[in-house]
């Protein structure tokens, strides 16, 4: 090789590498951009919020008078309707996947099944609020319940269960299921004495962020025609005389969080925005709380078990 | 059938007869024939993918646990075809432990390791399962070593105790035959050595079939040896006339070291 | 020691077993059951969605819902053009993209090829949390931080517009796009890499050339999941883009989306069974469509690249 190639190859190498320092300077402004898109969301809106944050807007149903205004309803509202989604969607949905990976024969009823929960994964939130209006509201005729609102979340929330129970399970060594159907465990007994138990913290992660996605999601919610006025609070679950538990609290109106802010958001003035902002400091807070839990199991999981 | 019961001086623990063996429609096993006597140990040679361990995961039925396998013939456990259709493989597995190649205990302490089988059979009395898991442990020879620590996660145990502490979990439930699927492959020589010497023992209570890669381990251990090949059987005989005086061909080049 | 075997002879056991084996069906079926419900919910969607729509296209021919151009069903003189909602759909879902799809795939390539194993495990958690707040906040921060901030250089935008909703609308799709384009280039199998760096290729190059090509499957597939979000999104663009459904490609404009028409809708009191009330499912049934080709297709798209390998 001559000189001159030489030094022509230098400079090329020269150029190569320049590029690449030009992209990396992007590569970090592009991750910078969401992160400090999220940063300023989240500093705007604690500005925006924080004066109004105080004991009294977590213990005030809304009012017309701004500094009155609270968010009592929409809270317990929240908390009443994430109920309803769990309770409808863990089951169901840690069922479905247990059954896809477990039992589902490679035959087309396994493949309908498969792909359909695949897509209802990607239909917009806003369809669901259709179905629940159109079924649960018109034709079931539970009207615009914390049940009606718990149960299209529900069916929001269980293709997320359903695909992290899948992934859950599949992450058990397939010599596990053969130790366990030697000792002459049946297949029930093999998944419920074993695959749950060592699979359910992976399953846990995936029904928080689902739940925290169902918090948060507004959309479905206005479609099924939530109030966004409650001053009252649903029926106590608890009583005091027997049967000491009581079921009115399903049938109740309500709103929740996202709710109370949208409507707040629409409003004109100023001061409502600010209560706007004080709900989105509480629902983000929400969320992100949920998600970090979430992250934690999944962080503690991953240091325990090691196949 | 109860008059029929298991007599432990019959000289054959199980029965194979004409077993071919599917995977779809492939035929794997070819019209396999072999005696097991009982508490003795016999062991299956052969190079790898000769179907020995396809043989031994007939004798428990693990292969009803995945689609498209397909038995046909026979297997004797007391006269008792067990490959029949109408006989429930869980029992089958219940009668006949199995000891797997790589260890595998499950994520739980040492103690409900080895007390799973008995729940499974139902058994709850805490005294009892005590009782069983104490007496297992001393069979497998790990007693001394997790006596005091029989809630510690399983998965603590170096890999020749995780091993033992399989076979344990295999004798809790008092097993007529325990099937080794190259029980020592995973593990360094002085463990192998360990469960080699627990199997020699153990033969007294129980049959044993046991597959191996090595042949020096067959030697070692074993009372009868079958040399398959391509899904047959060669040959089948006392081990020592199977390493000395084999009578095929592809036997003495085997065990010679001339293929495989 | 031989009691015991007797025990499990099988002509005694037989009870157990028969118990055993009904408990194991019993199971089977309940869990089949709760499997065939996600069969149910799509049915249900789809029955909902076409029941009422069907009615709304007996009163309203279908050519006039497709090619009228202006939607007005709740005036005196109501018109039934869907185009003004697709075309708002349409427009923020561009303007999310042209954000989302560069600064989504820059990240996925410096994830991938170039960050330190450290710096991937904090940035990318930190992505994902801008996929998990709720869409209510982003809207907010659309309409009374990007819009006013806009306003700035840009004098005469209105308060409700698509630009700052599809920019935001972009921000939220970012994560959606890198992680799973992320995804795809690490599952490029190293020796590909190695004999593009043996040529004497740059990272970069390698990136470009080798990486990204092998990977285009799976990170079209990413691209099409940012679509079908941006096209399904509703609070951002209920609360910053307006809810008036005018027909315009000029993303500096007020315009409504279909998923931004349901929702200005349904805040008032619908009388089942009006025309009005059928107009919202006939709508979803258009958004139904739209997100279902694009899931389809990246569904196949996920297919084809998970078989490369």
């Amino acid at each position: 090789m001559t000189i001159d190639n030489l030094h022509q190859l230098h400079r090329l190498i020269a150029r190569n590498r320049f590029w690449e320092k030009i992209f990396i300077v992007f590569g970090i402004l592009s991750l910078l951009v969401g992160i400090i898109t999220l940063l300023a969301l989240l500093i705007d809106m604690t500005i925006d919020g924080l004066p109004r944050l105080s004991w009294q807007f977590f213990t005030s149903f809304p009012s017309r008078k701004y500094e009155e205004a609270g968010i009592l309803s929409a809270w317990v509202g929240t908390c009443l309707v994430i109920l309803v989604t769990a309770i409808a969607a863990i089951p169901i949905g840690i069922a479905s996947g247990i059954y896809l990976e477990e039992y589902a024969k490679k035959n087309w009823l396994g493949d309908i099944i498969e792909i359909n929960v695949t897509n209802l994964a990607g239909i917009p939130s806003i369809i669901y609020g259709l179905l629940a209006l159109g079924l649960f509201v018109e034709q079931l005729k539970l009207g615009r319940s914390i049940l009606t609102a718990g149960l299209t979340l529900s069916l929001l929330v269980l293709p997320i269960v359903i695909v992290t129970t899948r992934e859950a399970i599949r992450a058990i060594p397939n010599s596990i299921r053969e130790a366990a159907c030697a000792l002459g465990a049946s297949k029930w007994q093999t998944i419920w004495d074993h695959i749950l138990p060592y699979s359910i913290g992976s399953i846990l992660t995936g029904i928080i962020i689902g739940l925290a996605r169902a918090v948060g999601e507004t959309a479905p919610l206005i479609t099924i025609g939530a109030l966004t006025f409650i001053a009252f609070l649903p029926d106590s679950p608890f009583k005091s005389e027997f049967p000491y538990i009581s079921f009115n609290w399903l049938q109740a109106e309500f709103t929740v969080m996202p709710i109370q802010m949208f409507n707040w958001v629409s409003r004109p003035d100023p001061e409502f925005q600010s209560n706007a902002a004080a709900a989105g400091v509480v629902l983000v807070f929400m969320t992100l709380a949920m998600n970090a839990i979430a992250i934690f199991i999944r962080y503690r999981l991953r240091r325990r078990i090691k196949w | 059938m109860v008059e029929n019961h298991p007599s432990q001086a019959s000289k054959f623990k199980c029965e194979v007869k004409n077993l071919n063996f599917y995977y779809g429609s492939v035929r794997v096993l070819k019209d396999i024939n072999l005696s097991v006597f009982s508490h003795q140990v016999t062991a299956l040679i052969g190079p790898s993918g000769c179907g020995k361990t396809t043989l031994l995961r007939c004798f428990n039925r693990m292969h009803d646990l995945y689609p498209g396998n397909r038995y046909t013939g026979e297997i004797e456990l007391d006269k008792i075809n067990i490959l029949a259709p109408w006989i429930d493989p869980i029992e089958v597995r219940m009668r006949i432990g199995m000891v797997f190649q790589k260890p595998n205990p499950f994520p739980k302490s040492i103690y409900e390791n080895v007390a799973y089988g008995l729940r499974v059979r139902g058994q709850s009395q805490r005294s009892a399962i005590d009782e069983t898991v104490e007496q297992a442990l001393r069979n497998a020879a790990l007693w001394d070593e997790v006596k005091d620590r029989l809630y510690d996660l399983a998965f603590n145990l170096s890999g020749g105790q995780q091993q033992r502490l399989c076979i344990a979990r295999a004798l809790a439930t008092n097993p007529e035959m325990i099937l080794f699927d190259e029980p020592t492959s995973a593990l360094d020589p002085i463990a192998t050595a360990s469960i080699e010497e627990l199997i020699t023992q153990l033969k007294e209570k129980v049959t044993i079939l046991i597959v191996t890669h090595s042949m020096q381990q067959a030697a070692r251990i074993s009372d009868r040896t079958a040399f398959m090949y391509l899904g047959e059987i060669i040959e089948f005989d006392r081990t020592q006339t199977i390493f000395s005086d084999p009578t095929h061909r592809k036997t003495q080049d085997y065990v010679n070291g001339r293929f495989g | 020691m031989s009691e015991k075997y007797l025990k499990l002879s099988p002509t005694i056991h037989l009870a157990p077993r028969i118990i055993r084996n009904l408990r194991e069906r019993i199971v089977e079926l309940l869990l089949l059951g709760a499997a065939i419900s996600s069969i149910a919910t799509t049915i249900g969607i789809l029955g909902i969605l076409i029941y009422e729509s069907f009615s709304f296209f007996q009163q309203v021919s279908i050519i006039k819902f497709l090619t009228d151009t202006e939607w007005s069903p709740l005036f005196e003189n109501p018109r039934y053009g869907v185009v003004p909602l697709v075309s708002g759909t349409l427009v923020t879902t561009v303007v999310a993209l042209s954000l989302a799809i560069p600064l989504g795939t820059i990240a996925a390539i410096y994830l991938s090829e170039f960050a330190s194993p450290k710096l991937r495990e904090i940035a990318k958690p930190c992505l994902e949390i801008l996929a998990g707040i709720p869409t209510v906040v982003y809207g907010y921060f659309a309409y009374l931080f990007v819009t006013p901030l806009l306003q700035i250089p840009l004098p005469d935008l209105p308060g409700s517009n698509m630009l700052s909703a599809g920019l935001v609308m972009g921000i939220m799709i970012i994560p959606y796009v890198s992680s799973i384009s992320e995804d795809a280039m690490r599952a490029v199998p190293v020796h590909l890499r190695e004999g593009s760096y043996a040529m004497g290729a740059t990272r970069l190059q390698t990136a470009l050339r080798v990486v990204f090509p092998a990977a285009i499957s799976g990170i079209s597939a990413a691209y099409i999941l940012g679509i079908s979000r941006a096209v399904g999104e509703t609070m951002i663009v209920a609360i910053a883009a307006g809810l008036q459904p005018i027909l315009t490609w000029n993303p500096m404009e007020e315009a409504a989306t279909i998923t931004a028409y349901i929702v200005g809708v349904t805040q008032g009191d619908l009388p089942h069974g009006s025309l009005e009330y059928q107009t919202i499912f006939a709508a979803g049934l258009v958004l139904v469509l739209m997100t279902l080709v694009f899931n389809i297709l990246g569904h196949f798209l996920t297919k084809r690249y998970r078989e490369v390998y």
